[in-house]
């Protein structure tokens, strides 16, 4: 079985770990177009190994508010899986989807926020089950947990997983458009030590 | 004019009077501050896990309470800084989503928390305030000048400490 240090990955590793993030964001995306019943385009996805200090400015800066969309995974792999956006994303999603023309958190009722955990939950899940398909490995996943606040403190509950095992953390960052409102997100996934092992030995490294 | 120090993920710094230090977007990592009021010297480390002993991969030593607290006194203690003057400020730990509280690795903010408070205790330095806890981001900005902590978080008031 393969034994990964995220600090030093090989470019084989590093590879999959794309590849299994370009499927997923590529599903993400196939699941959120049948949701809104609408054309979707999506960017190749970009993925990078970041240090700490670099994680919160990738999504404009550690004060800035963003949306965190929560999953824990237990199963045959355990960690989390977060997809995170930008204010301006989250109001072109719910709009998108109620047919709204909503521009701050203050309007929206129980209703818009349940709808945003949706589709978190709905994006996640598709990216989930892109890889659990690939490896062929069993993943449970909790309910959606939600959380609007900034940008560090949302990414310190990654980051601090990602501690455990190293001083760099895996980010996918996928872009999607419908028309003129862009929507861009950010997936992070975070597996535990073993589970990054598993995942890599299911697929012969 | 004074300038304000930034202290990321895992990082340490200090600073002296008049300028100020600061960490942005503190989750459930803890912002612990110590300072000498005298010199005027303060320091600010942003620890994300409790123990280094328990993590193998452990090199970066601003990342944990126990090894970051240690590493921030020797950097006060080269600008001048009185060891048994120290005075603790601390601030984060929150707990951003809000599972179920039987899953350990979603307990983090609490036990960084308590490990940072551990490790004060046993070098004798004073907590003289805390805010902590809750479910909330917290933006953290430190002023040797006059010792006051002030701590900002989306839509609430600025809190002093």
């Amino acid at each position: 079985m393969s034994n990964i240090n995220l600090d030093q990955m090989d470019s084989m590793q590093f590879d999959v770990l794309k590849e299994i993030g370009n499927i997923g964001a590529g599903n993400a995306t196939t699941a959120l177009s049948t949701m809104i019943n609408g054309k979707i385009d999506m960017d190749v996805p970009i993925v990078d190994l970041l240090e700490f200090k670099e994680l919160p400015e990738m999504i404009g800066g550690a004060e800035n508010i963003v949306v965190g969309i929560l999953i824990t995974l237990e199963g045959e792999i355990n960690g989390m899986m977060m997809f995170i956006m930008d204010t301006t994303s989250a109001f072109n999603l719910v709009n998108i989807l109620m047919g709204k023309s909503l521009s701050q958190f203050e309007d929206f009722s129980e209703m818009e926020l349940s709808a945003l955990q949706e589709i978190g939950n709905i994006i996640a899940g598709a990216y989930l089950s892109s890889l659990s398909t690939l490896t062929n490995i069993r993943i449970d996943a909790s309910i959606p947990y939600m959380s609007i606040d900034m940008a560090g403190a949302i990414l310190s509950v990654p980051a601090i997983e990602f501690g455990k095992m190293g001083d760099k953390a895996l980010l996918i960052e996928t872009q999607f458009c419908k028309d003129d409102s862009d929507v861009k997100g950010f997936f992070i996934l975070i597996p535990t030590l073993e589970s990054y092992n598993i995942i890599l030995a299911s697929l012969g490294l | 004019m004074s300038e304000i120090v930034k202290v990321g993920m895992a990082d340490l710094n200090v600073c002296v009077s008049p300028n100020a230090i600061t960490t942005l977007g503190l989750g459930s990592c803890v912002g612990i501050v110590l300072y000498d009021a005298s010199s005027k010297i303060a320091g600010l480390v942003h620890v994300m896990l409790p123990d280094s002993n328990k993590i193998r991969n452990n090199e970066n030593v601003a990342k944990f309470a126990d090894t970051g607290i240690d590493a921030l006194i020797d950097k006060m203690k080269l600008l001048g800084a009185n060891r048994t003057r120290l005075v603790a400020k601390i601030a984060g730990g929150a707990q951003m989503f809000a599972f179920n509280a039987n899953n350990d690795m979603l307990r983090v903010g609490d036990r960084n928390v308590e490990a940072s408070k551990q490790k004060l205790n046993a070098l004798g330095i004073r907590i003289l305030a805390e805010d902590t806890g809750l479910n909330y981001g917290r933006t953290i900005v430190f002023y040797p000048e006059n010792g006051e902590l002030h701590i900002k978080s989306v839509g609430k008031p600025l809190i002093i400490l």
